[in-house]
């Protein structure tokens, strides 16, 4: 009987973490509990863009020169964009890094904490957060343009609130 | 005694039903083996074009590789 409870609050448990997943209108949880050793930028008061990518993901190669563009023509304005890899392997994902050489913040998520904790819905994810730190809206795949001039939009409307 | 049985039914059932979410489902961010190439069946050209071709002289009589005929041979 001991076991079987035992059993049932690790279940209910693990159930209450998937729940706990970040929603819009949620806070953004603070990156650098989940990206233990990462060298992450100071996001208070900016526009932030959490992006899940992996080396195997070709929609995650093509969002980094979208993504590229978005940190040359925001990031004064106060355009904060952060890449979080989820690759299993070191190897991997410094190869991808390595061919996609791109000027915002990189970081690997080793032991998929912040994987775990956002629970993205596909590959690539990304979630766009508010100068508050509440995300406003997340985005599922990358769809080219379409998804490239929808960022746009958001962004630009998140700069000026 | 219906009351202990009741109870295990009930914690058995919460148990499956998170414990199949966690321990079944392979999650976006965990299919980079899955989308490994060599995971691929038909990454091979050359073997699955010999390999079509088998089934289709095989099974030509049933139509082959999707191709219509009635088994008359001359498909």
């Amino acid at each position: 009987m001991k076991h079987i409870l035992l059993l049932a609050i690790t279940c209910l448990s693990l159930s209450a973490a998937t729940a706990a997943e970040p929603k819009v209108g949620a806070a953004l949880p603070a990156l650098s509990g989940l990206l233990p050793g990462a060298s992450l930028p100071k996001t208070s008061g900016k526009v932030v863009l959490v992006d899940f990518w992996a080396s195997w993901c070709a929609p995650c190669k093509a969002s980094f020169s979208a993504m590229a563009r978005l940190h040359q023509k925001y990031a004064s304005k106060g355009l904060v964009i952060i890449g979080i890899g989820v690759d299993d392997e070191a190897a991997d994902y410094q190869g991808f890094v390595s061919k996609n050489k791109v000027a915002f913040t990189l970081a690997h998520d080793t032991q998929h904490k912040a994987a775990d904790f956002f629970n993205p819905p596909t590959m690539p994810s990304s979630y766009l957060v508010d100068r508050k730190g509440v995300i406003r809206h997340i985005h599922k795949g990358f769809k080219g343009a379409k998804t490239e001039a929808e960022y746009t939009a958001e962004i630009e409307a998140l700069l000026a609130e | 005694m219906k009351t202990i049985l009741l109870t295990t039914a009930a914690l058995a059932a919460m148990m499956l039903s998170s414990c199949s979410q966690h321990l079944v489902r392979v999650k976006p961010y965990q299919r980079g083996n899955l989308a490994n190439p060599l995971m691929d069946a038909s990454r091979d050209s050359l073997l699955l074009a010999m390999t079509q071709h088998a089934y289709f002289s095989r099974e030509a009589s049933f139509g082959g590789g999707g191709v219509g005929g009635g088994g008359c041979g001359c498909n």
